[in-house]
């Protein structure tokens, strides 16, 4: 089979468990992310596909070849496997320039058939004039796009990326994302990505896996793990979330704000209702909120009004920290510039597609 | 992917659970060739059967403790206190001259403890310098009319050593006061302690764990010389291995002998390695800025001044001044004793000794990077165990290997009818051998310390390029090495030159290095007619001097 298989794979260091039975397929030219916060083990994941790391209990096969094998202890060194792998660190040899340290993985003898291909790719990341400079005079953003280079140069069967955008200042980066996006896809292998930042994830993944404490929790489109989230834990991850402690009864889970649809959970169950601040609308106290493009029909206007405590503006959007009747306070985040007054009252609505109902474990 | 599937060598079939690859299986080799000399010591000494053991235990073997612990004590005070006072001198103060201490007072560390004594000696004995201008001064005339201390005693061995040795407390106390936080200091002085106050409570005890290094490292190299000893009369162990070995010609004696003294380096490795663990996650605050420098005048500068003076003049420029002025009057003795020929000999040893030790070095600092077991490291930690054991030891321990191992090729070779002699015995094989074992700390340590600074990504990223092991060690790690190895090589090379007692004894017959020439000749009251010799020795010296405080200079966290 094509593609790269990384099938129940479990690791330990040590006493320490990092992995426990994860298995994660990328097609050829699709784009898998693994998400999770540092120490679920997503790096050793990547480590473990590329060989630096030996694998004890799982399969690695990596376009219909199996490289590692847990069970019979079989493991093909790091050299043989065909992997690109991009550091975080990008590890580029100081010792090296540009070129060199592109032409590292590649036979002297039949690399000149790819130095037509190293001279277009440097030119597509605008780097053809620092073909002979060395790394360490290079910027942040330069050193990585040349280290995505060497990783693609040999022509590998899969291609690894580790945490790639991490090191960059937040200005350069969406530019950055976008050109290696672009020469990923064009290369058309199998890729996997780790990363810590669910906007990245969604950004440049076909599909997320995410990742908590050595299991993967769940796998879907970034669609639909924002809008699905398997787990509190997955809701939390893609961003902060108003929580409320409710009770189920007649299918609908209490809340303070009213209550919502808690479709396939018992009456009587306890659940966490989680509220993303974005899935607000508000309007002032004499309106009714007006739902954005993309949103249901049907919102969920609240009843009465709500006390404004403060509001900032944070430029793309608006941060306004409401006061509910019981006392307790909510964030929210509106679209453009919304500045209510403090003190001054507002009416909400909720976008249920934003609500998500889980059974307090 | 035209890769096959792999299968696990042949030998991972027969040991299912222990899978060594060629790395592990040569440091293994590495440091099991380092282990001998030691475990051949320890076995001669049990299956002696000469019973000399209760001659020695009854006669010589407190007196051997008493002079070495008493020198040890003696040497170990004198250096710490010259060492870290020299080093907050000159880290934490301004004064005239202070700029040019900093690299000077590492200089004392070219000159071999033996060429000093003998320089000392020679200036203060009866009929030297000294005394001759004391006697012209006050009108005395003969050794009774006034007293002078006895130079060639305790005393004169420990002001020896001291002098030659304190580098090694200074060098270690420098780089740690110069990796303290400004900060700690600073706040130590808002709290309302003054300048010494902040040294004593809080410079001293953040260097400690350097310090006591520097000290066990300085106590090292006291149980090891033969030399001073000797010449000095002073019945340490070493001196008394050589004694039992060489005089009573038991070999089984001086392996009982080295035996208990094995004891004493086990306490002082185990003491040193604890204070390395010691330095680990030290600082607080990661800030550095200039370091605050206290400008002295007036008396307190003459007195720093003089207390950073007196520790070069004696331990360098003095045997410089005195062994150059020999030098320029008796060159030509020095060049018809064959001078060329033991600066060949001395240049074959050393240069051979350091090719092996870097490249033994490297590979083993290597194989601890590619390995994850605890074999090579438990081999890696067993392959530098060397540098703490005294030459005299060592010496015990190679030679009698290689005789044996001479002796059964020899048998071999009878069996199938070629007439071998000694293959080993007889040239400078053991005599590298020895070096080896003494000296593979210094290039693993550096290789190792070098291989350190190379992020392991660089090793990732080469392998999944497409590099075997091998190929990444030669095609990333050994340039960016490259100058680190030179610098292992130059220190292995120097410390082979000075190298006296191990060279004495493993030597061929009849080959002499500059260090035995110089010996046998100062010690037959012809230190004149050897100055030569011993001031190319001091030279050589000097290389490493000057690296190590070009090193020093740079290693400040944050100045650069």
């Amino acid at each position: 089979m094509s593609g790269l298989h990384l099938r129940a794979i479990s690791h330990a260091f040590g006493s320490h468990k990092v992995l426990s039975g994860v298995s994660v397929f990328a097609a050829p030219g699709e784009l898998v992310c693994l998400l999770g916060p540092s120490g679920c083990g997503k790096t050793t994941l990547l480590r473990l596909a590329a060989g630096l790391e030996t694998l004890q209990t799982g399969q690695v096969e990596i376009n219909g070849t199996i490289v590692a094998d847990g069970k019979d202890r079989h493991q093909m060194p790091p050299e043989q496997r065909g992997v690109g792998l991009m550091f975080q660190d990008y590890a580029l040899f100081p010792h090296l320039n540009v070129r060199d340290n592109i032409a590292f993985g590649l036979d002297p003898v039949k690399g000149g058939r790819r130095s037509q291909w190293i001279d277009e790719a440097l030119a597509t990341m605008g780097l053809t004039a620092y073909a002979d400079a060395y790394p360490h005079t290079l910027s942040g953003g330069q050193q990585q796009r040349v280290a995505l280079i060497r990783a693609l140069a040999p022509g590998p069967q899969i291609l690894l990326l580790d945490e790639p955008f991490s090191g960059l200042d937040v200005t350069r980066r969406a530019q950055i994302r976008a050109d290696t996006l672009e020469l990923v896809k064009k290369s058309g292998v199998a890729t996997l990505m780790v990363t810590h930042d669910p906007e990245e994830a969604m950004f440049m993944a076909d599909r997320i896996l995410v990742m908590n404490e050595g299991r993967v929790v769940q796998d879907g489109s970034p669609v639909d793990l924002y809008f699905q989230p398997a787990d509190t834990f997955v809701a939390e991850f893609f961003g902060p979330v108003n929580q409320f402690n409710g009770i189920v009864k007649d299918g609908r889970a209490e809340t303070p704000l009213g209550s919502f649809d808690a479709p396939g959970l018992a009456d009587g169950a306890q659940v966490d209702i989680m509220i993303r601040p974005e899935g607000f609308r508000l309007s002032f106290a004499n309106e009714t909120p007006k739902p954005m493009p993309g949103d249901p029909d049907n919102l969920m206007i609240l009843q009465g009004t709500l006390e404004v405590v403060t509001a900032r503006p944070l430029g793309r959007s608006s941060f306004i920290v409401l006061k509910l009747a019981n006392g307790r306070t909510i964030e929210t985040r509106i679209p453009g510039v919304f500045l209510p007054g403090a003190g001054s009252q507002v009416s909400a609505a909720v976008n249920t597609r934003q609500v998500h109902i889980f059974k307090t474990t | 992917m035209t890769a096959q599937a792999q299968r696990p060598p042949l030998i991972g079939h027969l040991l299912p659970k222990i899978q060594f690859s060629p790395w592990t299986l040569g440091a293994l080799v590495i440091a099991a060739l380092v282990a001998t000399p030691i475990l051949t010591v320890l076995y001669i000494a049990v299956t002696d059967t000469s019973h000399i053991w209760e001659h020695l235990y009854n006669s010589v073997l407190g007196l051997y403790l008493e002079r070495t612990l008493l020198l040890m004590a003696g040497v170990g005070t004198g250096t710490l206190v010259i060492g870290t006072g020299t080093a907050w001198l000159v880290t934490m103060c301004r004064f005239r001259g202070s700029r040019i201490f900093e690299w000077a007072l590492l200089l004392p560390l070219a000159v071999p403890a033996y060429v000093l004594a003998f320089v000392v000696t020679d200036q203060l004995e009866y009929a030297g310098n000294v005394q001759v201008a004391l006697r012209s001064l006050f009108g005395w005339t003969r050794p009774q009319d006034y007293w002078f201390p006895e130079i060639r005693s305790m005393g004169g061995a420990i002001t020896v050593m001291t002098l030659v040795l304190y580098p090694y407390v200074y060098l270690l106390a420098r780089a740690a006061f110069l990796e303290q936080s400004v900060c700690v200091l600073e706040v130590s002085r808002t709290l309302g302690k003054t300048a010494l106050g902040s040294f004593i409570h809080v410079a001293v005890p953040l260097a400690r764990p350097a310090i006591v290094v520097g000290v066990t490292l300085v106590l090292m190299e006291v149980i090891n010389d033969f030399g001073t000893v000797d010449y000095f009369a002073v019945r340490t162990f070493t001196a008394g291995i050589f004694d039992v070995w060489l005089n009573m010609n038991s070999m089984g004696g001086a392996a009982q002998l080295s035996s208990v003294l094995l004891l004493v380096v086990l306490v002082l490795i185990v003491t040193e390695r604890l204070a390395r663990r010691d330095r680990k996650f030290h600082h607080t605050s990661g800030k550095y800025s200039e370091l605050p420098s206290y400008r002295l005048s007036g008396p307190r500068a003459f007195l720093a001044f003089t207390a950073c003076a007196l520790p070069v003049l004696l331990g360098f420029i003095l045997p410089a001044a005195v062994l150059t002025h020999y030098a320029f009057r008796f060159y030509e003795e020095t060049l018809s004793a064959d001078y060329f020929s033991f600066v060949a000999n001395s240049l074959i040893l050393s240069a051979s000794a350091a090719v092996l030790a870097l490249i033994i070095g490297l590979f083993l600092a290597y194989a601890v990077r590619l390995s994850s077991g605890p074999w090579v490291k438990i081999a890696s930690r067993t392959a530098s165990i060397g540098y703490a054991v005294p030459g005299a030891i060592l010496a015990v321990g190679v030679l009698w290997p290689t005789g044996a191992l001479d002796q059964s090729l020899s048998w071999i070779g009878g069996h199938l009818g070629f007439s071998i002699g000694a293959v080993l015995i007889g040239t400078i094989a053991p005599v590298v051998y020895g070096y080896l074992v003494r000296f593979l700390a210094l290039s693993y340590g550096t290789a190792e310390a070098s291989l350190g600074k190379i992020t392991p990504s660089m090793d990732g990223a080469a392998r999944t390029l497409g590099a075997s092991p091998a190929g990444a060690l030669q095609r990333v790690h050994f340039p960016l090495m490259r100058g680190s190895l030179l610098t292992a090589a130059i220190l292995v090379f120097v410390d082979c030159m000075k190298e006296l007692p191990l060279t004495m004894i493993l030597r061929p017959f009849n080959f002499d290095t500059l260090a035995t020439f110089v010996f046998q000749y100062a010690s037959d009251e012809l230190l004149e007619e050897s100055a030569l010799g011993a001031l190319t020795i001091v030279g050589a010296g000097i290389i490493p001097v000057i690296l190590l405080s070009v090193t020093i200079a740079r290693s400040r966290p944050g100045s650069r």
